[in-house]
């Protein structure tokens, strides 16, 4: 049996019975470009829709998560939502990770389970528009069958916990039901969603539903697999971007025992970045990862470097510094409002300052890796991804196989941060299976992995704001510059400014006199996405110049920041639902001022810092309390208050803004990347530390704030007011005004 | 009573022929190395037993995600190569939990808190807070931040919860026995 139901204009549900006499419900949206393309235009290939219900006639239910799980909790968090509007028994949910897969196409690919992409904020609202309809299909045709079964009618009967309960208490387990569910006729229209007092599940904690098997060491992560016949390939990149092999001998390499084969890559010539190797290379093939290791250490080369051989991030830094003091143009006016140059003129109270961040990595805790295999008819891929579509897609690309031949498992993956949006790896391992015809499974060690990443790009900004005579902030001028983390993607020259400034960053909107430039950089550091990517940048430098404004001005932080806020209100974003509710970031820093006592003053040498920051429609307040002993920080109080719109799973939430706080800390503390004579300094995760358990803090305060509004993603809004909290409450206990990241480093250098 | 045959010693005699290999022992099973002794632990434990809870994350004996015990005592797989390990006892975090499957007070503490987030770590946390407990049965908050292990996904906070809470309840089974 196989039935389709408009639910909306462009999207659809679809019944399929399963072999094992399973109720299958799928659900999916057309994705054409054209979003009034008439429905009956639309055609039925873009209407056929997969699987994200099962439910067996022994009553287990079996729920796919679509997006990948690489620590943002989407494996339980999705499942949920849609468990919630079946009424599913929670603990007889079981979940499978959906890989990409096609409805139809070899040209124009057409996927089946819509959004299938992680790390960026996208997966829950993405799952707020469709998953709730599957549950709620499957939910609707158990309930006919129900009816028929008890005589009574359909809109007397009510779901709970896995079962369908008459008025007379009698229960229908959902797996009894499901043979009768099968032959329902569809409703005409969408079954009716449930109104927010009857969810069970969503706004209720929930912990990883991997976490048994990730305690048992049982959860296989990509680099967990294996395949008997795969040769491992442990490989060496250019150690100069743009370089190229100038010499090598093998034979030491192919003399140790396992070691089979030796071979170079090399970048494909007019593919962006991130779809092709990351630079020139050389793999060792071996039986086992050790022989591998060995193989490559017995390798002798030399290399070659590039166009840019004396390139360093000094110079860049210099090269920025320079920029941001000339009369140069700016590559882009990103907001001008108002005359910011004539307020200048005549203000009375003028504050400047500079603030630098370096180029950091991503450092995921699983090292990139993929396991490939190509066969004449078949090829099967295990790899970390956050983007199952787009590696499936570059699969194809590389091998010409038939698209739905292409078979792409996505493992829970150690880590994202948005380097696994990039499948420069993949097409390593892609292009050795094909030279060498055999299986390959790749794996990149961690220098390997620090060197050749997509990182961050690092920025100056030289912020100014006047101030009038009753010291409030009437003109803001914010100059950036940085090499776009777009660069070498196929984007236009003129988009190249949207990976670094947003025109509707605050204070824009908030300051009648407001101008925001940006400055383009050229630097040979491969650049890419990142855990809020410039927002964090931005963030940094926008909080600390509120913190040098209201230090200059002899006013209180928190007080200058609300005042900047003013009475609630509504900004228009720059995208369709960027709106900014000025009330609900107001209210998530009284929250976290609050919870520390902001305004206790403190007399034991412990300093405090407070800082904002939203992202698509979630909101985000740090608030810290830190002293200084020696040359450590000590941080005696983290507090987080995070509003994201309602709460699917407060767990979950709790532990992305934990994650993202201590993030921010790791990062601001001490991690730089550089670039010196055209080589990547840092190596291993003693020259680029994450931090250890001693320099956290003991506990991370979340507060959540209970919201009704839409559900957004929460696993990147606490990054970008983590570093100016700490940052300003670093300054408050020692009076160094921080200006400049890693932190450490800074500090120890003008304490 | 009568006397037994006496029986005519073979003009040759077969021995078994020694095995060449390193044997020990891990999460209570014997086994037999027989490919390179200079392998680490860690490549023998992932590729060779593809026992893989054990984890890749570092080549610097820094990250702490292939922390096992060896004979007891926390130790680093990627750092130990197999010809040091003769005759050893290894635990790895599959070897955690009871023979009868029960979970580590340390695993359901795990669980409790929900420390998770990306997992990858996760097993090499486990066995140093294991060899934690074993030395410090009420670890203080200094202990725990002692512990050299990295997480990249910040689950710290939620780690030093899990390890008090395991802690706190051993002590509590110790207890009542």
């Amino acid at each position: 049996m196989s039935v389709r139901l408009p639910l909306t204009r462009r999207r659809f549900l679809q019944v399929l019975a399963g072999a094992t006499g399973a109720l299958i419900v799928g659900v999916g949206r057309a994705r054409a470009a054209d979003a009034d393309t008439p429905l009956a235009l639309l055609g039925d290939d873009l209407t056929r829709l997969g699987p994200y219900v099962r439910i067996e006639p022994d009553g287990r239910v079996i729920l796919g998560a679509r997006d990948p799980d690489c620590g943002e909790g989407t494996h339980t968090s999705l499942p949920r939502i849609i468990a919630d509007e079946l009424d599913a028994d929670w603990t007889r949910v079981e979940v499978i990770s959906l890989g990409p897969d096609l409805v139809s196409g070899n040209d124009n690919l057409r996927w089946r389970y819509g959004h299938q992409r992680s790390g960026d904020g996208s997966s829950i609202p993405a799952a707020w528009e469709d998953l709730r309809e599957a549950g709620a299909l499957a939910r609707w045709l158990l309930v006919q069958a129900a009816a028929q079964a008890s005589g009574v009618a359909a809109a007397n009967l009510r779901c709970e916990n896995g079962a369908v309960i008459a008025p007379n208490g009698r229960r229908f387990d959902y797996g009894s039901l499901v043979k009768s569910a099968l032959r329902q006729a569809p409703p005409q229209t969408a079954p009716p969603l449930k109104t927010p007092d009857d969810f069970r599940l969503i706004g209720r904690p929930a912990g990883d539903v991997d976490a048994e098997a990730m305690v048992r060491g049982e959860e296989k992560f990509a680099l967990d697999q294996y395949m008997a016949e795969a040769l491992t390939a442990v490989v060496l990149h250019c150690p100069w971007p743009g370089g190229t092999l100038d010499s090598i001998d093998t034979q030491s390499a192919l003399a140790i025992p396992g070691v089979r084969r030796v071979l170079q890559f090399q970048p494909e010539a007019g593919q962006p970045l991130g779809s092709t190797p990351i630079a020139n290379g050389v793999a060792v093939l071996a039986d086992d990862t050790w022989a591998a290791l060995r193989g490559r250490d017995a390798l002798k080369l030399s290399w070659k470097p590039g166009k840019q051989a004396d390139a360093s991030t000094a110079d860049l830094e210099q090269r920025a510094r320079d920029l941001l003091q000339s009369q140069a143009e700016p590559t882009r006016h990103v907001r001008e409002d108002g005359d910011f140059a004539e307020i200048a003129k005549h203000a009375p109270h003028h504050v400047e300052a500079m603030y630098v961040q370096p180029f950091v990595a991503h450092a995921t805790a699983e090292p990139m890796n993929c396991l490939v295999r190509i066969d004449t008819d078949r090829i099967r891929v295990v790899t970390p991804t956050q983007s199952p579509q787009e590696a499936l897609t570059i699969v194809q690309r590389l091998t010409g196989m038939n698209a739905e031949r292409i078979d792409v498992q996505v493992p829970r993956a150690g880590g994202g941060f948005g380097r696994r949006l990039d499948h420069d790896f993949l097409t390593e391992a892609v292009l050795l299976a094909k030279a060498a015809g055999t299986a390959i499974k790749l794996v990149w060690t961690r220098d390997q992995d620090l060197r050749n990443d997509f990182y961050r790009p690092g920025a100056l900004h030289r912020m100014q704001a006047v101030l009038d005579r009753r010291k409030r902030i009437v003109g803001w001028n914010v100059r950036k510059a940085s090499a776009s983390a777009l660069a070498g993607r196929d984007v236009p020259a003129d988009r190249l400014w949207t990976s670094e400034a947003r025109p509707d960053a605050l204070p824009a909107g908030l300051i009648a006199n407001f101008s925001s430039t940006w400055y383009e950089l050229d630097s040979p550091l491969p650049r890419g996405p990142s855990r809020g990517g410039h927002d964090v940048v931005d963030a940094f430098a926008t909080q600390m110049f509120l913190d040098e404004i209201a230090h200059t001005v002899r006013k209180d932080p928190l007080e200058l920041r609300m005042e900047l806020l003013g009475e609630p209100h509504v900004l228009p974003g720059a995208t369709a639902n960027g709106a900014i509710d000025t009330g609900r970031l107001a209210n998530v820093l009284q929250r976290v001022a609050a919870r520390i006592d902001w305004n206790r003053r403190r007399t034991n040498g412990h300093g405090l810092g407070i800082a904002f920051h939203h992202i698509d429609g979630a909101y985000c307040a740090h608030a810290f309390e830190v002293s200084v002993r020696g040359e450590k920080v000590i941080v005696h109080r983290a507090v987080c208050a995070i509003d994201v719109g309602r709460v699917i799973n407060p767990l979950g939430l709790k532990a992305q803004a934990v994650g993202a706080t201590v993030d921010g800390i790791s990062t601001a503390l001490g991690q730089t990347i550089q670039m010196r004579d055209g080589r990547i300094v840092q190596s291993n995760l003693r020259d680029y530390p994450l931090a250890r358990m001693a320099q956290l803090p003991r506990e991370v305060e979340v507060i959540i704030v209970a919201s009704d509004s839409a559900p957004t993603g929460a696993s990147i809004v606490a990054m970008p007011s983590t570093a100016p909290a700490l940052a300003s409450a670093v300054s408050a206990a020692t009076t160094v005004r921080v200006r400049q990241l890693p932190l450490m480093p800074e500090l120890l250098r003008k304490l | 009573m009568q006397a037994q045959p006496v029986q005519t010693p073979p003009d040759t005699i077969t021995r078994v022929p020694p095995r060449n290999g390193i044997e020990l022992r891990i999460n209570g099973e014997s086994y037999l190395h027989t490919g390179d002794p200079s392998m680490p632990l860690l490549w023998y434990l992932r590729d060779v037993l593809q026992l893989t809870g054990t984890k890749y994350g570092c080549d610097s004996t820094v990250c702490g995600a292939c922390t096992v015990l060896i004979d007891g005592k926390r130790a680093l797989a990627c750092a130990r190569s197999m010809d040091t390990l003769a005759g050893s006892e290894v635990t790895t975090v599959e070897g955690l939990a009871g023979p009868d499957g029960s979970l580590h007070a340390l695993q359901q503490a795990w669980i409790d808190e929900d420390a998770i987030l990306c997992g990858y770590c996760q097993p090499g946390w486990l066995m140093a807070a294991a060899d934690l407990l074993r030395r410090k049965p009420a670890p203080s908050d200094a202990d725990i931040d002692a512990l050299p292990n990295l997480c990249r996904c910040g689950s710290q906070p939620r780690i030093r919860r899990a390890i008090h809470r395991a802690a706190a309840q051993l002590q509590a089974a110790k207890g009542s026995k």
